[in-house]
């Protein structure tokens, strides 16, 4: 197990045209992934989490940076050299081999002893649940079984230093997902490997992970416990793509107190105002947006005791939408669109009005989070 | 169940003229002038199996089927391994892919008589580029004269023409493995010989068996080659069963023994297609199943 420290890593594509305005499949970066931590690698397709695994692994060589495992430079290991398990979207197994043999494979690739290879195979077929279909062929195996000894084969391995997961569950029946999800989560408990677990689904990536990293186009945005992402996200393309439905993101100037969309003013906490007064937001000219969450928005009666209070604004009702416990209100304010969510069975007032908590309305320039230290 | 159009048959009916004029009834008088024998004038009187027997019992077939067994054996032996060995080592992206794939592709738009013609002017001692040049290194060729320089140059001829089906085949089964299987391979540590043994020979296993099964049949069939480079000789160490075939039914006019034994030549070939078939495709399961009672 070991720690890998990114520095200043970069890469581009020899093929990738010179003509793009970003040659980089992956911007410069550079970061830590803890050992023995449990990461996910959240973003949308084509962002580059996989070019970024594969790095890691050592299937793709960094055009620029190093990779460090535990400040040890592997860049220019293979990727056997490194000790890295890595378990692809499809599953890989060898058709021909036995279930047994092919958790065997990667040992007696390495010429371990063959006893030592028996005792660790039957040690992972009782992990993985396989213990009775060792003798069977890897090929008459089911998708998530097949997936299993994917996994199998790095978790036999004592030495490997971190495991990879590039989507391990776009083949997996949905009733299992959850349950392979929770037998890695054990595993991770047991043992404490450093996993790094792509994926675009957000819901994986905040059950499996200690702590997820969002990528979008080759950049790494924010790293965060799934609190963090979902109630401080640090750039709106985080708060849109965590959470269903996203955040609300709304274009706004700043008037020196408040954030002002289309004309009407939203609270903002006074940490966020003194941050923003300290860059000069009000007289500055950069694109501002409000962000808040539709979990965070409460639906009241527009009336006598809303008109007063400057944490409500008035807004117009388009539709309602029914999600089961709660309800997506689709409004406008001004000439903006957002939704926030209304418990189940309560009445939708005809004259509505917003509540926001100044708490957690947050303020963007340039698509990053306005905050103290920030 | 009631037949509910019978216009349903003229649907079918052309491939069916089409199979029973082109296979059935050639077939048919085949088997039917196996059992008979003439003097002309069309008449005909039955004998039964005696051509058969005849034919099972001559020295001449004896020698011909033991020539083409062993033509076919040799030309597998070579070719199928060799056919691996260049398909592996072809690029799998770049321009250099169409290159090579036209390169390979070049021997099997030849014609097999040209191919002959290629290789009777390329061998020859007098004028013959390979025969003149082999013989001004002073080594004594001459496939006209010598046996073994005869199956040589078949062999070689027919190694060059046939190869590239074999690579071809290959190719096509190694590309389609997908990408995730190097990269596993690489994650486990595989070595390049663990590689080819448990992922591409499993991958390709099943166009590899059309490779042999092809081979094999056109090789076992081989006729227009050694016809026109050695015509059989000297003399009669290259006449292979369809050479003799053709002597016995064109040359001496045996139509009798001619037909019985060109459905003995055809029943080995189905045979032994079935046997190369269910060996290779059981061999596969065996191997399996024996690994697993380790």
């Amino acid at each position: 197990m070991a720690s890998i420290h990114l520095k200043n890593l970069g890469h581009r594509y020899a093929a990738s045209d010179a003509g793009s305005d970003n040659p980089y499949a992956l911007n410069p970066l550079d970061q830590v992934w803890e050992d023995g931590g449990a990461y996910a690698l959240l973003g949308p397709s084509g962002c580059g989490k996989t070019t970024l695994l594969n790095i890691i692994s050592g299937l793709l060589r960094p055009s620029e940076g190093r990779v460090l495992f535990d400040g040890e430079d592997v860049t220019d290991l293979s990727t056997e050299r490194r000790n890295i398990a890595q378990v692809f979207q499809f599953p890989v197994v060898y058709d021909t081999l036995t279930v047994a043999e092919n958790l065997a494979f990667p040992l007696r690739n390495r010429g371990m002893e063959s006893t030592t290879i028996e005792a660790r195979v039957a040690e992972t077929l009782t992990m993985l649940g396989l213990e009775g279909r060792a003798n069977e062929r890897a090929r008459s195996l089911n998708a998530d079984d097949k997936q299993k000894i994917s996994l199998g084969r790095g978790l036999v391995r004592t030495d490997v230093r971190a495991i990879l997961f590039d989507e391990p569950l776009t083949v997996i029946d949905p009733h299992l997902k959850w349950q392979l999800r929770t037998e890695l989560k054990k595993i991770h408990e047991r043992f404490s490997h450093t996993m790094i677990y792509v994926t675009h689904d957000q819901t994986e990536a905040l059950t499996f992970a200690d702590k997820v990293v969002v990528m979008n186009a080759g950049s790494i945005l924010q790293v965060g416990t799934p609190e963090q992402l979902f109630d401080r996200p640090r750039h709106t393309f985080v708060g849109t793509f965590i959470g269903s439905p996203g955040m609300n993101v709304l274009r706004c100037t700043f008037d020196g107190e408040a954030a002002v969309v289309d004309g009407v003013k939203l609270p903002l906490d006074e940490a966020t105002i003194t941050a923003a007064h300290a860059r000069g937001l009000a007289t500055s000219g950069v694109s501002l947006e409000v962000g808040v969450r539709p979990e965070s928005l409460l639906v009241v009666g527009a009336g006598v005791n809303t008109d007063d209070d400057p944490h409500c604004v008035r807004v117009d009702v388009l539709g309602v939408e029914d999600l089961g416990r709660h309800s997506l209100v689709r409004l406008r304010l001004g000439n903006q669109l957002l939704c926030a969510l209304h418990p189940e069975g309560a009445a939708i007032p005809e004259a509505a009005a917003l509540r926001f908590d100044p708490a957690r309305t947050l303020l963007y320039a340039n698509s990053l989070l306005v905050e103290a230290n920030g | 169940m009631k037949v509910q159009n019978n216009k349903a048959w003229l649907m079918v009916l052309p491939m069916l003229l089409l199979v029973a004029v082109s296979a059935i009834i050639p077939l048919m008088t085949v088997v039917n002038y196996s059992v008979q024998d003439t003097f002309g004038n069309n008449e005909f009187f039955w004998v039964g199996t005696e051509w058969f027997q005849e034919v099972l019992a001559s020295e001449r077939f004896h020698n011909a089927l033991q020539r083409t067994l062993l033509f076919s054996a040799l030309i597998l032996a070579i070719e199928i391994p060799l056919g691996i060995a260049i398909a592996l080592a072809m690029p799998r992206r770049g321009i250099a892919v169409s290159f090579c794939l036209v390169l390979m592709a070049l021997p099997l738009l030849i014609p097999w008589n040209v191919v002959g013609t290629i290789w009777q002017v390329f061998g020859r001692v007098d004028i013959g580029l390979l025969g003149h040049g082999l013989a001004s290194l002073g080594i004594d060729y001459n496939y006209t004269q010598n046996t073994f320089d005869a199956w040589v140059t078949l062999i070689i001829m027919d190694v060059w023409h046939w190869t590239s089906l074999v690579v071809l085949l290959c190719y096509s089964g190694l590309v389609s493995i997908p990408e995730v299987y190097y990269q596993a391979a690489r994650i486990d540590g595989a070595s390049r010989w663990a590689i080819f043994r448990f992922i591409q020979l499993p991958k390709i296993k099943r166009v590899l068996l059309i490779a042999v099964l092809l081979r094999f049949m056109d090789s076992f069939m081989i006729y227009t080659e050694p016809f026109v480079v050695t015509g059989g000789g000297p003399g009669n160490s290259t006449t292979f069963l369809s050479i003799d075939l053709v002597q016995m039914a064109v040359g001496q006019f045996d139509l009798g023994p001619a037909a019985a034994m060109s459905l003995i030549y055809f029943l080995i070939i189905l045979l032994l297609s079935w046997v190369f078939y269910t060996v290779m495709t059981s061999l596969d399961n065996d191997a399996a199943s024996e690994q697993g009672r380790h």
